[in-house]
């Protein structure tokens, strides 16, 4: 875990009595909203539906114990008791009053963490693979990385009115959980000749216009990430559409100028900006970060009680085979606790769930846990003897849903019960679809199906990259919902196909009952997934069974 | 051709709070849409805009919401206005417990 330094504590105190004084002035009228709605965002607070919301950057997604108990201090403090996890690693408040922002972002820096460049167009939050420093298939921790381009990127005075947000990823495993193809720029650590450097995608990203991100460069060293990164950036910042928001992002540059084009003007700059870095302090500060992430010591220990508990239990067994990973040390396992209780709102918990997901984290996780894009929180390190008392816990607390990677396991963005940008309801949908299942008791017979859904056009809740991806628009002042399918986020991604015509609000669980009652119907066996099965079928039975009366009219 | 002009209520956020507020007849800020002033003349309804925008010290984003007229008093016309009216839908949150 990255501790911060007295630098990081001195600039974080500067920036919150910085902002305290810009509340101050906006409330006595000194400033206007146009002139304070920019600092605001900067700092993370934003204007909801029914109130302001306060997202916090959770960096990386990698929080201790002491951090997580500060966020349900925050939730009971100054909120409703809970909290709200988002999809790009973040936890968002929903009822904060104005005048208590700048306490809330004090109790925040008493922990090392902040809301800077949660919102605005600047380097976002940057993100991370939730198993990073514990999965089996890691090439190398990216922690370390993600951590360096924080601190590069935080305040960057170059970086701080660009043409629109963004964002990166960034994954040290072949298996991508961290959709860093869906990114303005997703970093995958790569081995060559026995050196670690970075495969750079550009111009990935979801909203208005999804593309899946291509390559920039095959291999950049680990000494030219920095000014590689910085000359990609400064290249989009001066010449990225400044006249359409629509057509600002990154994603649009590589589109309309050309991937070869942009390449040729980055490798211009980059030799530009090579020099300023020629000193290595950037390479020596690396060094010093992976420092505060080495491995926790991890102990040898039987895991006999947890064999036998597995064999004698069939509730935790059905909970070890959906919410355990693969731990890259003998012995140990990574848990994911599902926030997508069905019924339950998914990525929100309770002050009372934070305190003790930080309680097994500090007693059994060396003190570590994780925020998953997927909107769940994951305990990396967990020797497996200790699973069946963290079970346990987890189930006197509400925690313990197994269902990580089933129907059930649904991302959804806040839509329109609380988004200012949202055109339809998307948790409602999410609740519905769960409880649905849920009754008909098919979760476990489906197996793998990853459901998403976006209350709107911008796509926070990764619908297009969803198995079965939802998008909620108004459509002549109804909520009307198009469904996407055949979409995925991991290192294969793919764009999801619409099927066709949008669905009714009530109609639209029952139309996600039809698909996954047709997947039943024609997948060859138990183990064909419903996306494999989509790749040999391909859309047309899951149309034929969504629109009979299109069948009805052709014939 | 232009749309012919429908009646509309002033909404905004309390800057403080943060939660909807309506403008009324008599120039308050009222949490309850049946107490908003409905407007049904579109010269007035722009001078009206004018008057809330001018009070940044109370609210923030004043804009002219579709409504119409009901047996109370005005009532949003559009589902966005109508969950803005009463909170969210997951939790028992916001007006539809405050008020």
């Amino acid at each position: 875990m990255y501790r911060y330094s007295e630098f990081d504590r001195d600039f974080l105190t500067e920036r919150n009595r910085q902002f305290r004084a810009q509340v101050e002035r906006r409330i006595d009228g000194s400033l206007t909203e146009d002139e304070f709605k920019p600092l605001r965002l900067m700092n993370g607070l934003y204007l909801q539906l029914h109130a302001y919301m306060l997202r916090v950057a959770i960096p990386y997604g990698t929080l201790n114990s002491a951090q997580m108990r500060q966020l349900a201090l925050l939730a009971d403090r100054w909120d409703k008791g809970y909290g709200h996890f988002t999809t790009r690693q973040n936890i968002q408040y929903n009822w904060p009053r104005l005048r208590d922002v700048p306490d809330m972002l004090d109790a925040l820096a008493e922990v090392g963490l902040h809301a800077i460049q949660t919102s605005g167009n600047t380097i976002r939050n940057v993100t991370a693979d939730h198993f990073a420093g514990a999965a089996a298939d890691e090439v190398a921790d990216p922690r370390p990385v993600a951590e360096l381009l924080r601190q590069w990127s935080t305040d960057h005075p170059e970086f701080q009115f660009m043409p629109r947000k963004f964002k990166i990823a960034i994954t040290g495993a072949p298996n991508d959980r961290a959709v860093t193809a869906a990114h303005d720029i997703g970093l995958r650590i790569v081995e060559k000749d026995g050196a670690i450097g970075y495969q750079v995608l550009v111009g990935g990203g979801l909203g208005r216009t999804p593309m899946i991100g291509k390559v920039l460069a095959e291999y950049i060293p680990a000494e030219d990430l920095l000014p590689y990164l910085e000359a990609t950036v400064a290249v989009w910042n001066v010449i990225g559409r400044r006249d359409n928001k629509y057509k600002a992002r990154i994603k649009i540059l590589v589109h309309e100028f050309g991937l070869e084009n942009l390449r040729e003007e980055v490798e211009k700059e980059f030799a530009l900006r090579k020099p300023l870095y020629a000193g290595g302090q950037d390479m020596a500060m690396l060094q010093d970060i992976r420092g505060h992430f080495t491995a926790p010591a991890f102990e040898t220990a039987p895991t006999d009680a947890y064999d036998a508990f597995y064999a004698a239990d069939p509730v935790f067994r059905s909970w070890a085979d959906t919410n355990l990973a693969d731990h890259r040390a003998d012995g140990y396992a990574i848990v994911t606790i599902s926030l997508k209780k069905q019924g339950d709102t998914p990525g929100d918990a309770t002050a009372d769930q934070m305190r003790v997901m930080a309680d097994l984290a500090e007693r059994y996780g060396h003190d570590e846990l994780r925020i998953s894009h997927e909107q769940n929180v994951i305990l990396p390190h967990v020797h497996k003897r200790h699973l069946p008392q963290i079970h346990a816990e987890l189930r006197n607390a509400g925690l313990a849903t197994a269902n990580i990677g089933l129907i059930s396991d649904i991302i959804a963005c806040p839509g329109m019960d609380y988004c200012a940008l949202a055109t339809a309801r998307s948790i409602p949908v999410a609740q519905e679809i769960a409880m649905r299942f849920e009754e008909l008791k098919l979760e476990h017979e489906v197996g793998p199906l990853k459901i998403k859904i976006s209350g709107c056009i911008n796509a926070c809740g990764h619908h297009h990259v969803g198995h079965i991806g939802i998008l909620g628009l108004d459509r002549a002042g109804v909520e009307n919902y198009q469904i996407t399918l055949g979409g995925d986020g991991t290192e294969d991604a793919v764009i999801g196909t619409r099927t066709g015509p949008g669905f009714a609000y009530d109609d639209i669980v029952g139309a996600v009952e039809t698909i996954v009652t047709t997947y039943l119907g024609l997948r060859e066996g138990a183990a064909e997934t419903f996306l494999q099965a989509y790749a040999r079928v391909g859309i047309e039975p899951f149309k034929a069974a969504l629109y009979p009366e299109a069948k009805t009219r052709a014939a | 051709m232009p749309r012919d002009f429908t009646p509309k209520v002033i909404t905004a956020n309390h800057l403080l709070e943060g939660d909807v507020v309506y403008q009324t007849a008599d120039d308050r800020w009222t949490r309850y849409h049946a107490e908003a002033e409905l407007i049904t003349d579109e010269a007035h309804a722009a001078i009206r805009l004018l008057d809330a925008e001018r009070q940044a010290d109370v609210i923030v984003g004043a804009y002219l919401a579709d409504a119409k007229d009901g047996p109370n008093g005005p009532e949003p016309s559009h589902f966005r206005e109508v969950f803005r009216t009463r909170g969210p839908s997951n939790y028992a949150h916001g007006k539809q417990v405050e008020l």
